[in-house]
């Protein structure tokens, strides 16, 4: 018995294959990993190819899960691996190493930041379609290796130490990376709320 | 943060930690002395802030089509046990 398992799961009906509690299993983790794919690629057929890939190798990998992580933390990082399999499929041009933040690199944390208080927009502006739409076009204008940390980390509300398990990267590269996309995706949506500021401002005018 | 003085760089060191809540608090003063009177930094905070808050609120609103999760049951030949 896995003691620190807090899934509300049998591990040892699951790893027996009982149909039912696997049945749970996908009922409890479906969303997430869904989610985890759609935002690492941002369209929904993959997303449900690399769902459905992280379910089967799951079960079939289930006999021998030895519970050092939770299964939740396992199974998002079958899922993760899933998507990078199919980012690599479709842009085999791109060497990875290209397109990766490269941790412990001295880099510019302070280009000049734009400053554009969009804080007190009315919130419905934030939950429409288009600004949705943004966010995730945004997303994907991040590194890989940024997006995944940035994913798991803020949009699934893993802790950092779960993050780095998911990812088996040091919970240090974790902190860095995750500073690095914040202040990306900070930075793309003051250009982003800034503009659409300022069009405001005109319509008034 | 256009000074680009030591302060505001030591700010954006520490902002992910800082709006986590882990940071020392001995620095965590530091910082806030400092937000107190930069409001370009003040701005980077809040706005980092929001940038996390609407993303996270993403998580809420995203859920697997049914149709979807029919197709996923049937590929892994679990439609046919209740829940």
């Amino acid at each position: 018995m896995v003691e620190h398992e807090i899934e509300p799961l049998n591990l040892d009906a699951l790893k027996k294959g009982d149909a039912a509690e696997l049945r749970k299993m996908v009922e409890l983790f479906s969303d997430s990993i869904y989610r985890v794919a759609l935002r690492m690629l941002n369209n929904s057929s993959d997303a449900e190819d690399v769902l459905q890939e992280t379910f089967i190798k799951a079960l079939r990998a289930l006999p021998g899960f030895e519970g050092r992580s939770s299964l939740s933390t396992w199974l998002y990082r079958i899922a993760v691996n899933e998507a990078l399999m199919v980012l690599r499929k479709q842009k085999p041009q791109v060497a990875i190493t290209e397109e990766s933040f490269v941790d412990g690199e001295e880099e510019d944390l302070y280009p000049a930041h734009t400053i554009v208080d969009w804080c007190c927009l009315p919130e419905d502006v934030f939950m429409d379609n288009e600004t949705r739409k943004v966010l995730n076009q945004k997303i994907q204008t991040l590194p890989e290796n940024l997006r995944t940390v940035f994913i798991l980390r803020d949009i699934e509300g893993l802790s950092i130490k779960d993050t780095s398990e998911a990812l088996t990267i040091s919970e240090t590269n974790v902190k860095t990376r995750l500073l690095r996309a914040r202040l990306k995706l900070r930075e793309e949506l003051s250009g982003y709320f800034g503009e659409y500021i300022r069009e405001k401002d005109n319509e008034r005018e | 943060m256009k000074e680009n003085n030591q302060h505001c760089k030591e700010l954006i060191e520490s902002i992910s930690d800082y709006v986590d809540g882990d940071l020392d608090p001995e620095l965590c003063l530091e910082l806030e002395k400092h937000l107190h009177e930069c409001e370009n930094c003040r701005v980077v905070v809040n706005t980092l802030k929001k940038t996390i808050d609407i993303y996270r609120d993403t998580r809420n609103s995203e859920k697997l089509p049914q149709s979807s999760k029919d197709r996923l049951y049937a590929r892994l030949k679990l439609n046919n046990y209740l829940k």
